[in-house]
């Protein structure tokens, strides 16, 4: 127990101090760790992984997120050797990895589905790695037993994997794949067999793990919460190709397309056409009344007449009673139509006199209050200016 | 499931099992018995056991029987588990389901037909017929059956162990030895086994390819028969079918326990 709360405890020391300032992929002069250079992979006629680049940076916690079936994993496969780019290459820390086998690369992979192997005890499975190494057995034994201590596992050294817990198999096969202390440590989908509670701690404890031991972590998952908790940088991947490569703040709040603004969280989608653009904000002509919306923080040179899409987080709508104050822009009239009530959060679908649905999200963060929103009442959506993000794509 | 267990179904199961067993069973009871007569009962005795270790012929045969079985199913176990990896492991390659079809042919082709063809073979490469032509027979038929269990095992086999010994810098032929084959030990021991009573059991096949000096057990019985049922053949039969029952419940059991081993 005591083991537990100090593990966390020196972890959660280090995690701002050191993440403050790490951004490797702003710096031009930085060189990546890992680059994928215009790699296809094809099965049959389709393409799998197409034509996709992307840099890597040392010591970076990367998530390569989508949904199933984006080629994601094909992407790591690659990485770890299991399959073989049709075109392009794979280069890491300056070593171009085609034709090299997946048992002489210096990355160690944490598979989906553990795959502990079931006729050996907790300890031989962890020690496997470094036995194929020829490591002298002194050292087998004592880097054995760092790792049982890391992940906190030292009782359950000489049981089988079938006699563990799905928490303590993911410890596991954490320890074996971190117990040759590769350059790169890949994860597929590493929380997927998890329950929700245990899958948030164990967020944490990766992250902690991976500042602590100074590794690139790669991470493969389709669960955008995991993404956003634990990556430095997310790369959203659709159909084999990459749509946005950003930090969690920018892919949430700066997203690149609809398909990433959609992909992330909940959001409302208002299309329009500019009927105004200037120097960082436009006017848009939508279907819905006010008709016309105002916009401010658009990064992207936009044309009178241009198709464009708004995309508004629901927590960024406000939701009032009373009609705001005249000159308020962007003020839209409705009803609430449906009330979901998740405790920490209400959702409040807010039909508008058109017919469409706004997404409105409101903290709870009083328990009680003056006058409840309920079913039917006549309400009123505004936005501030800056509150949406302009979409071209 | 929880349905009681009625008088229909007590005497379904004790007409099934008495039409399966009851010949062995007579057979076993009559190899305890005193009299020479095979039909008369004259009280218990195990002297056609004792008898039966003064028979030169049959113990020789019996030898011979084993010494076939052990090397036939051994060097079926091995071909058997290649092609069954060859089968499942290789994707889609040209001519695989010609080859799977050709795997599986033996376990429908009347063994004389098999049996007749080796001796053909043996014949045409002009190999002196005896005890090797006979271990070469029963290994080409006892092969398919050790694919055919080890084939099962390999189809549920969750190919991310080998790749994550590979991972941990595993070289494939090593991966394979490590943690492959203990994985699959217990069907490839199933199949051995199965080789193995099969080999044993076999008449027809040992027949055709059999030469002078190589008389398998089932051969020297059957030419006994023809000459008089004699209480020791009762005694070597109830000898073989415990030596198969013993084999057929081992490798049932090693099937089963890998099965439950890999929940």
């Amino acid at each position: 127990m005591s083991m537990a709360v100090d593990g966390r405890r020196r972890g959660s020391l280090a995690i701002g101090a050191v993440r403050r300032d790490f951004a490797p992929w702003a710096d031009p002069a930085a060189t990546p760790f890992i680059r994928f250079e215009r790699v296809t992979k094809r099965y049959g006629d389709v393409a799998a992984v197409a034509d996709l680049s992307l840099d890597i940076f040392e010591r970076e916690f990367f998530c390569l997120l989508g949904p199933s079936g984006c080629g994601k994993t094909t992407l790591m496969r690659m990485l770890a050797g299991f399959e073989a780019a049709s075109e392009g290459r794979i280069v890491l820390a300056g070593q171009d990895l085609s034709g090299v086998p997946p048992y002489r690369r210096p990355v160690n992979m944490m598979f989906q589905s553990y795959a502990l192997f079931p006729h050996m005890s907790v300890e031989r499975n962890i020690a496997f790695g470094l036995e194929q190494d020829r490591l002298p057995k002194a050292e087998i034994t004592e880097r054995v037993v760092e790792m049982l201590r890391l992940v906190q596992l030292e009782p359950f050294a000489r049981r089988r994997p079938a006699q563990l817990s799905g928490g303590q198999r993911q410890r596991v096969a954490l320890a074996r794949a971190l117990a040759k202390r590769p350059k790169v440590l890949l994860l597929d989908e590493p929380l997927g067999a998890l329950d929700k509670k245990l899958r948030e701690e164990t967020q944490f404890e990766l992250m902690d793990l991976q500042v602590k031991l100074g590794m690139t972590f790669l991470v493969v998952t389709h669960d955008q919460e995991e993404a956003m908790t634990m990556a430095d940088r997310i790369a959203v991947m659709d159909h084999g190709r990459i749509v946005q490569v950003a930090t969690p703040g920018e892919i949430y709040e700066q997203p690149a397309s609809r398909y990433v603004a959609e992909f992330i969280g909940d959001v409302n989608i208002l299309e329009g056409k500019v009927s105004e653009a200037g120097e960082g904000r436009c006017t848009l002509a939508v279907a819905d009344a006010p008709a016309s919306v105002s916009v401010a923080g658009v990064a992207e040179p936009l044309k009178p007449g241009q198709e464009v899409a708004l995309a508004l987080r629901p927590e960024k709508l406000v939701l009032t009673h009373e009609a705001p104050p005249a000159g308020t822009p962007n003020v839209f009239a409705g009803t609430v139509w449906d009330i979901g009530y998740l405790g920490d959060w209400t959702i409040y679908l807010v039909r508008l006199a058109s017919g469409r649905t706004l997404r409105v999200s409101r903290a709870n963060a009083t328990r009680f209050v003056e006058r409840p929103l309920s079913w039917d009442d006549e309400v009123f959506v505004h936005f501030a200016p800056e509150a949406g993000v302009v979409l071209t794509r | 499931m929880n349905r009681r267990f009625g008088f229909f179904d007590a005497t379904a199961l004790t007409l099934g099992f008495a039409f399966l067993y009851l010949p062995i069973l007579i057979l076993v009871v009559y190899s305890f018995n005193a009299s020479r007569l095979v039909t008369v009962w004259g009280g218990f005795s195990t002297q056609w056991y004792i008898s039966l270790l003064q028979n030169e012929q049959l113990l020789q045969a019996a030898w011979i029987s084993l010494r076939v079985a052990f090397l036939s199913a051994a060097a079926a176990t091995v071909l058997g588990t290649l092609a069954a990896l060859a089968l499942v492991r290789y994707g889609r390659y040209p001519g695989r389901t010609l080859f799977t079809g050709m795997v599986y042919a033996p376990l429908v082709m009347p063994e004389v037909i098999t049996g007749l063809s080796l001796l053909l073979l043996f014949v045409a490469v002009d190999f002196d017929r005896g005890f090797w032509t006979v271990v070469l027979a029963h290994t080409t038929f006892t092969m398919c059956f050790v694919t055919v269990v080890v084939q099962a095992r390999l189809v549920d086999f969750d190919r991310s162990l080998e790749e994550a010994a590979m991972d941990l810098g595993c070289p494939p032929l090593k991966t394979f030895f490590t943690i492959t084959l203990p994985l699959i030990a217990p069907s490839v021991l199933a199949g051995f086994l199965l080789a193995f009573t099969l080999s044993l059991d076999d008449l027809v096949i040992a027949s055709f390819t059999s030469g002078p000096g190589a008389t398998t057990l089932p051969m020297r019985i059957y030419s006994q028969v023809r000459l008089g049922v004699t209480p020791e053949i009762n005694a070597v039969c109830t000898i073989l079918v415990a030596l198969v029952t013993i084999g057929v419940i081992i490798a049932s059991l090693a099937t089963k326990r890998s099965a439950v081993a890999r929940q």
